[in-house]
């Protein structure tokens, strides 16, 4: 039933054109810079060579990569997000889904799993794009893995803020701007002042998590922040799309 | 609870903030029944309908829909349920066939009868040469259909459909009036309107709801009886004095229209138009015209919800 509900979601999102577009446009800007990566590499190769413990390919392409791809994706998620309950409200199709035998987390969750679902077409791509270095040499594959792992995270984290906003709203426009807001905000969390919640606030921040599997040091306090991030927010959307029914 | 009262509502209320929506709502639908609900805009139709298909929670009271409790159980009774909103909810960027596929999904119709379900509700509602268009590029008429299709498509035991021929054109709606026809015989359909005829023309029983509680109950019939006044209107070439005709048994007031006519209320068990005649004959008045008065289902209507109206706001001075 989650899925019947993820399927429509992801055939909906490809009818559209912006889709298509989002897909192009990240493509684009992270095969620009994953050619500036790659050339920057190369004019450095001797002298990185001649390092005592050189970095290799993966630590000084794929990572900067990755990085610049959350930074992208942090602007992009909040347009894909955006229509998944609000365009809903907007067009009033929920009874749909309210008068079907479904549960409202079946409804969240179908909905969440077709952003993934879009999501991992998106990784699948960018993916493809250090992949295609093996046709040249080899890969740390412990390093790019770690970093898959955290780019994927960071995704479904940034899904499931944006979710929530669009369950908020009957506005598309008004949910992209307000996930762009509250992604933005979480990443720059910890750049607040130093004080007594310094080290909670910037617990809080996104980026804090991300950059250690970039390095590739796998921490499973890491993954479980992302976890619990997820889980807030679907279930903040569940709560949300109840409170429609209910007494307000 | 009778094995054949598929819906069953017990004093059901819904607040919004201050305002009292639907104020203490009860009432039952056997199957093979299509009750009309009418009522003028702001009655409160639509919020029941969407407390009936578990789209809003009641403040208070019960919803059972085929023995099982909408809200102690929703999946089990949504199971039971087809609902058509004021809006129908289409997705308008996928064709017929993919839509009710969906829709037919979404009702947990096992996975191998997904086609023939769909096939089913098509032909029901006369899609079937429109499957591969965009539903966004259908007429309003069709869109309705493709509305009615999807609340029927897992064969429901109660259909709801509210507001289903708004927007429609005469011969559009008269399909649309035959389709309910056709699915009241297997279930029990809830109409809701405020186009009366619609009432007349589909529903086996009425029920009239004003400012959120429910101010007549009654089948067809009880709604054609009525609509009987007690008064004919007469007109005689040469009319005798008023009181002449007042003295006729069962006349209980004699009133001059405009173009000569007399209307004469008369008592309602006693109908003085066999004695007129006699007495019009035997002295020349030159009857030409005798004709009962007839109330239209309006005149009820209106009856219905001003006087209630008009008790109600005398409740609430004597209060004051």
């Amino acid at each position: 039933m989650i899925l019947t509900i993820a399927a429509r979601e992801l055939k909906c999102l490809f009818l559209s054109p912006l889709a298509w577009s989002i897909l192009g446009v990240v493509q684009f800007i992270l095969a620009y810079l994953f050619l500036g990566q790659l050339d920057t590499y190369l004019t450095y190769q001797s002298q990185i060579a001649m390092m005592e413990n050189p970095p290799g390919v993966t630590e000084v392409i794929v990572a900067p990569l990755f990085s610049s791809a959350t930074i992208i994706l942090l602007l992009v998620i909040p347009l894909i997000t955006m229509r998944l309950v609000s365009e809903e409200r907007r067009a009033k199709t929920l009874p749909l889904l309210f008068s079907a035998p479904l549960s409202m987390s079946e409804i969240v969750l179908g909905k969440y799993l077709g952003i993934l679902g879009f999501l991992g077409i998106m990784l699948g791509l960018i993916t493809l794009m250090p992949l295609s270095l093996l046709l040249v040499g080899t890969l740390d594959f412990g390093l790019l893995a770690s970093n898959l792992l955290g780019l994927a995270l960071m995704l479904a984290a940034f899904a499931a803020a944006g979710l929530f906003m669009s369950t908020l709203t009957a506005q598309p426009t008004v949910a992209a701007v307000t996930s762009f807001g509250l992604l933005l905000l979480l990443w720059i969390i910890n750049w607040a002042g130093e004080g007594s919640g310094q080290s909670v606030v910037a617990y809080l921040s996104l980026q804090g998590h991300y950059e250690a599997l970039l390095k590739g040091l796998f921490n499973s306090s890491d993954v479980v922040y992302y976890l619990l991030f997820i889980l807030t927010f679907l279930v903040l959307s569940i709560r949300r799309l109840d409170a429609d029914r209910l007494q307000n | 609870m009778d094995s054949d009262t598929l819906i069953k509502v017990e004093h059901l209320s819904r607040r919004y903030g201050d305002t009292l929506a639907v104020n203490q709502l009860s009432f039952e639908v056997k199957r093979g029944e299509v009750l009309g609900f009418l009522g003028p805009n702001g009655a409160g139709k639509s919020t029941t309908m969407q407390m009936l298909t578990g789209n809003l929670a009641p403040t208070a009271g019960a919803i059972t829909i085929n023995g099982i409790d909408m809200l102690e159980n929703p999946k089990a009774a949504k199971l039971a349920l087809g609902f058509l909103p004021e809006q129908p909810p289409l997705y308008r960027e996928l064709t017929v066939d993919e839509y009710l596929d969906y829709c037919a999904r979404l009702n947990r119709i096992e996975k191998g009868k997904v086609a023939a379900a769909v096939e089913y509700a098509k032909e029901r509602c006369g899609l079937t040469h429109m499957s591969q268009r965009l539903i966004n590029n259908l007429s309003k008429g069709y869109q309705q259909r493709v509305g009615i299709a999807q609340a029927i498509i897992h064969s429901p035991d109660v259909v709801i459909l509210d507001e289903p021929t708004v927007g429609l054109d005469p011969i559009q709606i008269r399909e649309i009036r035959q389709l309910i026809r056709d699915i009241g015989t297997e279930h029990s359909v809830i109409l809701s309107t405020h186009i009366l005829p619609e009432v007349q023309a589909t529903c086996d029983r009425v029920q009239i709801i004003n400012r959120g509680e429910l101010v007549l109950s009654d089948t067809i019939d009880g709604l054609t009886q009525r609509m009987q006044s007690s008064s004919l209107v007469v007109a005689l070439r040469q009319p005798p004095a008023l009181e002449t005709l007042g003295a006729i048994g069962g006349v209980t007031a004699v009133e001059s229209l405009e173009g000569g006519r007399l209307r004469i209320s008369h008592d309602p068990e006693q109908n003085p138009a066999e004695q007129i005649v006699e007495q019009a004959v035997a002295a020349g008045w030159g009857l030409y015209e005798l004709t009962p008065e007839r109330l239209s289902l309006e005149d009820v209507f209106v009856n219905i919800t001003t006087t209630d109206h008009a008790t109600q706001s005398e409740q609430e001075e004597a209060a004051a």
